[in-house]
């Protein structure tokens, strides 16, 4: 089935079997790899991407429904030469260490800022009707989607509030 | 996954006719449980028909001061619409009480409500599960229980619903809107859409066949506070053990039955003055256990009177 994606800001055209996953195009068809399939069940995270901006996790939708969308991978967040700031931090806090779950846990701490800029609640927000404080807690629960089997939480932490001013 | 066909409809008619025209076909919006379920050759449709670019994601005033909310209207969009959040506060908390933030942004409205049970014996197909295998039994009667029914549950089934949202839509006396296969619309109060498991678990609504949910209408708000709370194994995304979502003088419980729970006795025994302790006492004395689920029992006689008592302080304080 055919169906064009543009994928970090370049359209791919693709002949698919309906039954390929969003993060299977990615990596199967594309080559582009540094998307994750940890469960494949939308629990860890690893395969998540932008979609029009927006993180989704992309085991858990079919490359055909993205027909005409804007994919970013961790590939188009930022170049070797030129990191993007979220990149930059979790290099300088040190918030991996096998780094199989960090291009999810970039690509959604980008998209989670997203969502904090337009003053969407999570649980941990108590006045739904004021402006939104990045609290520790609100970052932890806003980044559940993501699991780090290193147990890098301390220093995810501190990278993505370190990104958060930078991009401010 | 099984092979299937797909097509993208080209507005509701269309897909309402695809789904009566094609042998066992199925909606597609959001996708997070449907392909899950597909992935793990629990759900086989042979054709989809994704519905989740019809132009149905808005959320609009009603002429009585309620609100009609799309049912392709993201979970994440419900959230944090300004007008859920100031007037129905109980509806923002149970949407952000569930999944994770990527699913959230994916899972719609309409496909919330229609998400499947997280039963162990559900998911393993090399176990019996009447829901998945009618006919083959159940799993859970005698099995790994502690997250089934303590409400309304059958010999045949004792799964529970996993939605947050609905649970806080039956406490606002919402109306779910549809089109039928044959391509007329009907209402009706959303309390009545799920089913209680009875003889047939694996009928989880009372939509036909192709029958496809268009909107969920809310009322205008009820006076008197809204909370919902959620009891569960960890701090986030994880399903449930038992919520309740107080709305005014209604009280629905989740993760305790096949459908969202409204709790009528403990209402109907808080309007006669009871005290909450003593409401939900009447509302429980109607459950039963099946041996590791029976500490949910003494939960949700904890957790009601603990939301009675938040609501009420809101209530006063607006």
């Amino acid at each position: 089935m055919k169906t064009t994606i543009t994928v970090n800001g370049e359209a791919r055209a693709l002949d698919l079997d309906p039954r390929t996953t969003l993060l299977d195009a990615l990596r199967e068809h594309l080559k582009l790899t540094g998307s994750k399939k940890g469960c494949d069940h939308g629990q860890c995270g690893a395969c998540t991407v932008l979609v029009n901006g927006v993180r989704i996790n992309s085991c858990l939708s079919l490359a055909v429904m993205h027909d005409g969308d804007q994919v970013t991978t961790i590939e188009g967040v930022g170049t070797v030469e030129k990191l993007h700031p979220m990149q930059v931090a979790f290099l300088t806090e040190d918030a991996f260490q096998c780094g199989y779950c960090t291009p999810g846990q970039i690509c959604s701490a980008i998209g989670m800022l997203s969502e904090v800029a337009e003053n969407w609640p999570s649980q941990e927000t108590t006045d739904l009707t004021g402006k939104i404080t990045l609290t520790d807690d609100e970052l932890r629960e806003r980044m559940s989607g993501n699991i780090c089997r290193c147990s890098a939480y301390p220093q995810i932490v501190a990278a993505i509030k370190s990104a958060a001013g930078e991009m401010a | 996954m099984r092979p299937f066909t797909y097509e993208r409809a080209a507005d509701a008619q269309a897909a309402v006719k695809a789904a009566a025209d094609t042998p066992n076909a199925k909606f597609l919006a959001g996708g997070t449980n449907l392909l899950d379920l597909m992935k793990l050759e629990i759900e086989h449709p042979a054709h989809l028909i994704d519905v989740g670019r019809l132009p149905l994601a808005g959320l609009e005033e009603t002429a009585d001061g309620g609100l009609r909310i799309g049912a392709m209207a993201t979970n994440s969009h419900v959230a944090a619409d300004a007008r859920v959040r100031a007037r129905y506060p109980v509806l923002t908390q149970a949407i952000v009480a569930g999944g994770s933030g990527q699913l959230r942004n994916k899972a719609t409205t309409g496909g919330n409500l229609l998400q499947r049970t997280r039963c162990a014996y559900f998911y393993d197909t090399t176990k019996p599960c009447n829901k998945r295998a009618p006919g083959s039994g159940c799993g859970a009667l005698e099995g790994l229980n502690r997250n089934s029914a303590i409400f309304g549950a059958s010999h045949a089934c004792i799964a529970t619903h996993p939605s947050d949202m609905a649970v806080a839509l039956v406490a606002l006396d919402a109306t779910v809107e549809t089109l039928s296969p044959s391509g007329s619309a009907r209402s009706f109060p959303l309390m009545e859409l799920h089913r209680l498991p009875g003889e047939t678990p694996q009928v989880e609504t009372h939509l036909v066949p192709g029958e496809l949910i268009t909107a969920v209408v809310l009322p205008p708000p009820p006076k008197g506070g809204q909370v919902y709370r959620k009891v569960r194994d960890r701090a986030s995304y994880a399903a449930g053990l038992a919520s309740v979502a107080v709305a005014g003088g209604r009280i629905a419980l989740g993760a305790v039955a096949h459908k969202p729970w409204r709790a009528a006795d403990a209402e109907a025994a808080l309007a006669a003055g009871a005290s909450p302790a003593e409401a939900i006492g009447r509302e429980l004395a109607g459950a039963s256990e099946n041996g590791r689920n029976g500490f949910k029992i003494n939960l949700v006689r904890r957790l009601v009177p603990a939301a009675i008592a938040q609501a009420g302080e809101q209530g006063r304080g607006a």
